[in-house]
């Protein structure tokens, strides 16, 4: 791994670009105007969010070039798109058309359950999704430009995101005191090469920035994840799901740049009218869980 | 000295990874009561329409502009859109503190992204720098009391007046401290 060659220079500096914001799910112009007034860093654009493909069911594909389109019309802020995991022909589609950053998401069906794509030749940076230190690292492998957190996609719930990031924090604070001796047995209990347990022991942190996904319905919920490490949010379906879509996207890109001033934050919580419902998540029957999703 | 970096949104970490290195005191800066604690000021690459309606909410709008009138400002890439004079592609309200036009993603999307070497004019002399464009704006034109100091090709891509550097590539993603440097330096001597 190069992390220093012009390649990775871009596709990670687009990552850093977004840090301390908020990317959100639309699925149409007008949605996409209303994250960009209401200050988003980047839409993630797709013909159903997240908590839609859930009760709608069926297989979840990248969507329709054209929606994407005029989407890109739309705003000036950076456009991502999602495919689905292992489905490089679609990734191929969405460089074509100029799409800013590819998600290889959960949230679609899985088009490959042995690989995940090989994200080095392509020349637009991907995102991926994580709930742990092995996963992270292995997507890094592959040429991830950016990690997020799993966490439950269209859920409403935070719980999982919380759990994926406390764990991605735990394990990188106890990589940077491994012995050097400890790094390869660490390794292949982890799933990953010793160069690249080696790099975030010498750095302390990883080698790309890592968002918040899956589950941030509130400004609190986005205050919590920049609080446990979180370098941006990712909102789903909590913004298109809620009762009044642009008050809430608003707050939760002012929660997210002030996650420390509590007094912001408690300003922008007040009366926003309802959050999406949510889901319990152990009512979710687990083959309907997406964050298993991938490996 | 100590030097704020804009922290609303973007790549401030790297800005200010540069100026520990520097052995720079830097803050991070949210609100006008930690720009009032600063002897200069980095507005860093981000999203320049993030930016701009956040200084807004944050009253640190009016508060940059009165910054600028005493001490230093460097923008890189969305930090050069907000300081210009004018935005095209769409147009944005804007600080107007350098007199200077500016197109956004001039170049095209992120597949359009490059890292290519650019020529500086740093204390009278040529040197080269690594410019890492992202998305990046062009300056369309530079209006009186703007001295250009780097270019890509023909194209202007880092200008200075008395108080502002600004630079449509992103110095703080590479190695290279000389731009930072320099930024010091000027801040340094209008300070004195």
């Amino acid at each position: 791994m190069n992390f220093e060659s012009k390649d990775y220079k871009l596709k990670v500096g687009l990552a850093e670009m977004l840090k301390g914001g908020v990317i959100m799910d639309v699925t149409n112009a007008d949605q996409a105007k209303i994250a960009e007034d209401a200050g988003a860093v980047a839409v993630m654009a797709l013909e159903r969010i997240p908590a839609d493909i859930r009760t709608q069911g069926g297989v979840a594909r990248m969507s329709d070039p054209k929606l994407i389109k005029e989407i890109q019309k739309a705003v000036s802020i950076p456009v991502m798109a999602k495919c689905r995991i292992g489905h490089f022909a679609e990734a191929q589609i969405l460089q074509a058309i100029g799409v800013d950053f590819i998600d290889e998401s959960e949230v679609l069906t899985p088009a490959d359950e042995e690989y995940h794509i090989n994200k080095h030749p392509f020349k637009i940076p991907f995102v991926c999704g994580c709930r742990d230190i092995g996963e992270a690292l292995r997507r890094i492998s592959e040429g991830a430009a950016m990690l997020r957190t799993k966490g439950e996609a269209g859920s409403g719930n935070i719980v999982e995101a919380v759990r994926h990031m406390r764990a991605i924090q735990k394990e990188l604070k106890r990589i940077t005191v491994l012995d050097d001796e400890e790094i390869i047995g660490y390794s292949k209990n982890i799933g990953s090469s010793p160069e690249l347990v080696s790099h975030v022991k010498l750095h302390k942190k990883l080698p790309v920035p890592n968002f918040a996904a899956g589950g941030v319905a509130t400004p609190a919920d986005a205050s919590l994840m920049m609080q446990l490490g979180a370098e941006s949010i990712f909102v789903g379906s909590g913004i298109f799901k809620s009762s009044d879509p642009a008050r809430r996207a608003k707050a939760i890109v002012r929660a997210t740049t002030h996650y420390m001033d509590f007094d912001i934050v408690a300003l922008e919580s007040e009366d926003l009218k309802e959050a999406m419902k949510g889901l319990e998540i152990h009512d979710i029957p687990e083959d309907q869980l997406l964050q298993t999703r991938g490996w | 000295m100590r030097i704020g970096v804009a922290a609303i949104q973007g790549d401030f970490e790297r800005h200010q990874r540069v100026l520990t290195k520097l052995n720079i005191e830097t803050i991070p800066v949210r609100n006008p009561v930690q720009l009032r604690d600063c002897h200069a000021l980095i507005i860093p690459g981000g999203e320049s329409t993030t930016l701009i309606k956040l200084f807004k909410a944050n009253q640190l709008f009016n508060e940059i502009k009165k910054f600028a009138q005493k001490k230093a400002i460097m923008g890189t890439c969305a930090g050069l859109i907000v300081l210009a004079n004018k935005i095209y592609n769409p147009p944005l309200e804007s600080l107007q503190l350098i007199d200077i036009e500016v197109t956004r993603n001039a170049y095209g999307r992120q597949v359009d992204s490059f890292v290519d070497n650019i020529r500086l004019n740093l204390y009278g002399k040529e040197v080269q720098f690594e410019g890492v464009f992202i998305r990046a704006p062009k300056i369309k034109s530079t209006g009186q009391g703007v001295e250009p100091i780097g270019y890509l090709q023909n194209n202007v891509v880092m200008a200075e007046t008395s108080h502002i550097l600004v630079s449509t590539f992103h110095p703080e993603l590479t190695d290279d401290p000389r731009i930072h440097e320099y930024f010091i330096e000027k801040a340094k001597g209008i300070l004195k």
